[in-house]
């Protein structure tokens, strides 16, 4: 007996270099999908070879929202929807880090909704992950902005009747470089999607359907954790043709997966260096500058005396 | 080539553009901002000189993101700043708490308008005092400086900076649109003869660290992101991994530390100006623009024989308790210009001894005091009314 202990004991977790094991056990349900979501990304990012040290993760809030506290890299736990302006003021400032927002619909599409198109349209070189299990899990169940037509929720007690956001539409046509969609089922396709993401430049948006057997399924009888897991396999197609803007999930269509868009554009950062460096190949120095460019506010600026420092 | 932009020397210069100078002075190499009247020269002054100094500049799409973009890109290990009005304060008050919870050194400027909601854009008033002191849910303690020229809206940016850096929280400097849109000269030295206080990094090894770990001074040592220290940081109540801990111990000991850091400092984060304190049987309490205007009632009251003190405050949070108790004292009263209709005289109030008296002159902004309405709010404290 005092052996089995000893050999129990000297087993770590597979994942314990890139786990905080001193938060375990974590707060999420059984039969929770954010355990297989956690699981792929942090395969993901070994796959992908980046220094764990240079890679940082941001959350927002909800249950999604608590990863970034269970993953062993600089983790910011932000406020609520505000985790993807965080990221790139992060991203900005340090040019060095591979950032991942890793949070949920509700937090990324609802309350941030505005700063998830934004960070898009300027293709900020963020990576977002997006766990989406159609409600608000951790405040117990109400309307999101992706439950689907018809389904309950504690806010939705007649069946909800707002349609709800395609999210890798959304994305795609916000103008990320690259969107995929898998369910937690695609583990192994999920974990490469978050390793192209890691190394790719600009803005990457990966939308994870989840199971959530303790308040989506358990209104809208989808069974337990594993039953939604096999109702993904029976609902879930590939298809990287499909255009994202016309595969919005509903309660009982297809769940169309993939790779939907994976594009070199240059990222805000490439803009800005651009844009600067052409506007000052037009002067040597500036003086010349500040003297001659149309552009330039407040050159009137008036100095009483002329001195400036090298 | 380009890195000799940065100035020195006399100027004529607006004060948001002396504010957009001082961050740089200050080091500030990021500024996330969104467009605002009185506000917007000084983002528009750092879109075209941080490019050239290896900065960043970005216009985000609302002030809720600018203020979660400069908390993201303090941890990045870089100074960063915005600046807004009332209206986007509002917006940046839920992130302005979270970076007094996350410890994240930044600086906020509220170049204050008319209000309350859209107000009065083009004109003045202080009438966000307490929102600066206030405004986020929760305890904290917190830093408010008021300039009263374009001369210290430089001054003090560098200060905000300096005390955001040691005391690692956001810092309010609490300009107006008088001293925002005037023009007058502004000195600013060289680089070197500044005093630029950086925050204090952590030289412990990576597995020894803890982020919200604390010695006496209850301000815990820095890292920034990149470095492998691999560390947590959240908005929820936490302990010294940075870890969230839902329990009254985890909270009295966090929450008061927040507010303790500030108060135990405050000898030296208190910056006020004052003349003919002594022997004054009246002292005018004024800060900001309001501290330019009083200054005729001052010299009228003189002229009537009145003995008159003025006491300004650069810092208005934390509010210099003792020093007023102490003054309240030996004088029959103060007299507080202000342009809202009653905010630091409440601060005044509470701190005077039971026998003065606290009289506000309250002005709702758009325009200056009256100095007859000063000058006979003296009297009438003169006369022990």
């Amino acid at each position: 007996m005092a052996n089995n202990t000893a050999q129990l004991q000297e087993k770590t977790h597979p994942m314990e270099d890139l786990l905080r094991m001193d938060r375990m056990p974590h707060i999420w349900c059984s039969g929770c999908g954010l355990g297989s979501a956690v699981t792929a990304f942090v395969e993901g990012l070994k796959k992908a070879g980046v220094s764990y040290d240079k890679t940082a993760i941001v959350s927002g809030i909800g249950c999604t929202g608590r990863v970034a506290g269970y993953v062993r890299l600089d983790s910011y736990h932000t406020t609520h929807g505000r985790a993807i302006p965080f990221a790139t003021g992060l991203k900005l400032a340090n040019r060095d880090l591979t950032v991942f927002v890793f949070s949920g619909d509700g937090d990324l599409f609802a309350i941030g909704g505005n700063h998830l198109i934004h960070a898009a349209r300027r293709n900020v070189d963020i990576n977002v992950i997006c766990v989406n299990n159609f409600i608000y899990g951790m405040t117990g169940g109400q309307n999101a902005p992706t439950t689907p037509l018809g389904a309950y929720s504690s806010t939705a007690p007649f069946g909800n009747y707002e349609m709800p956001f395609n999210l890798v539409g959304i994305a795609a046509a916000s103008g990320a470089s690259y969107v995929a969609r898998w369910t937690t089922m695609h583990a192994r396709r999920l974990t490469d999607s978050i390793a192209t993401a890691a190394n790719k430049k600009g803005f990457c948006f990966i939308e994870i359907v989840s199971p959530c057997a303790t308040v989506f399924a358990r209104k809208n009888g989808g069974g337990t954790g594993l039953d939604l897991l096999k109702e993904f396999q029976t609902r879930s197609i590939i298809d990287h043709e499909a255009d994202p803007t016309q595969i919005p999930l509903t309660m009982d269509n297809e769940i169309v997966c993939g790779e939907f868009v994976n594009e070199d554009s240059p990222t805000f950062w490439e803009n800005v260096q651009a844009g600067i460096k052409s506007q000052l190949e037009k002067f040597s120095n500036w003086e010349e500058m500040q003297s001659n460019s149309r552009k330039i506010p407040h050159k009137t600026i008036r100095k009483y005396t002329s001195s400036r420092d090298s | 080539m380009f890195q000799k932009s940065r100035l020195h020397g006399e100027f004529f210069m607006q004060g948001d553009i002396a504010c957009a100078e001082g961050a740089l002075a200050a080091g500030c190499r990021f500024f996330g901002g969104y467009p605002i009247t009185p506000a917007s020269e000084i983002a528009e002054r750092m879109a075209y000189r941080l490019p050239l100094l290896q900065g960043v500049f970005i216009q985000y799409e609302d002030e809720i993101a600018s203020m979660a973009g400069i908390l993201g890109a303090s941890w990045a290990g870089v100074k960063s700043m915005t600046a807004t009005s009332g209206p986007g304060i509002s917006l940046m008050t839920e992130n302005i708490g979270l970076g007094m919870m996350m410890e994240a050194p930044c600086v906020v400027v509220n170049v204050q308008r008319g209000g309350p909601s859209t107000g009065l854009p083009t004109s003045w008033a202080q009438s966000d005092m307490m929102q600066a002191r206030w405004g986020s849910h929760g305890d904290y303690g917190s830093i408010s400086l008021v300039p009263n020229s374009p001369q210290e809206f430089f001054d003090l940016t560098v200060t905000a900076f300096n005390f955001s850096e040691k005391y690692r929280l956001p810092v309010f400097i609490m300009a107006d649109a008088l001293v925002g849109h005037m023009t007058e000269k502004v000195v600013i030295p060289p680089v070197e003869e500044l005093e630029i206080i950086n925050r204090k990094y952590t030289n412990k090894k990576t597995e020894d660290y803890l982020p919200y770990d604390y010695g006496k001074d209850l301000i815990p040592d820095f890292a920034k992101a990149g470095d492998g220290y691999r560390y947590h940081t959240t908005g929820l109540t936490h302990d010294k991994r940075g870890y969230p801990d839902m329990t009254f111990e985890c909270q009295n000991e966090l929450v008061p530390r927040l507010v303790n850091k500030i108060k135990n400092h405050i000898d030296d984060i208190s910056l006020t100006e004052e003349y003919d304190i002594e022997g004054a049987d009246v002292i005018v309490i004024s800060y900001g623009i309001t501290s330019r205007t009083v200054l005729p009632a001052i010299t009228m009251a003189k002229k009537k024989g009145i003995k008159v003190g003025y006491l300004r405050l650069k810092t208005v949070w934390p509010f210099p308790e003792e020093k007023i108790r102490k003054l309240s004292e030996k004088v029959a009263g103060f007299v507080v210009p202000e342009m809202n209709l009653g905010q630091i005289s409440l601060e005044v109030e509470r701190c005077a001894h039971n026998d003065s008296i606290v009289k506000l002159v309250p002005h709702p902004g758009g325009a200056i005091h009256k100095f007859e309405d000063v000058l006979h709010a003296i009297e009438e404290v003169a006369h022990g009314k």
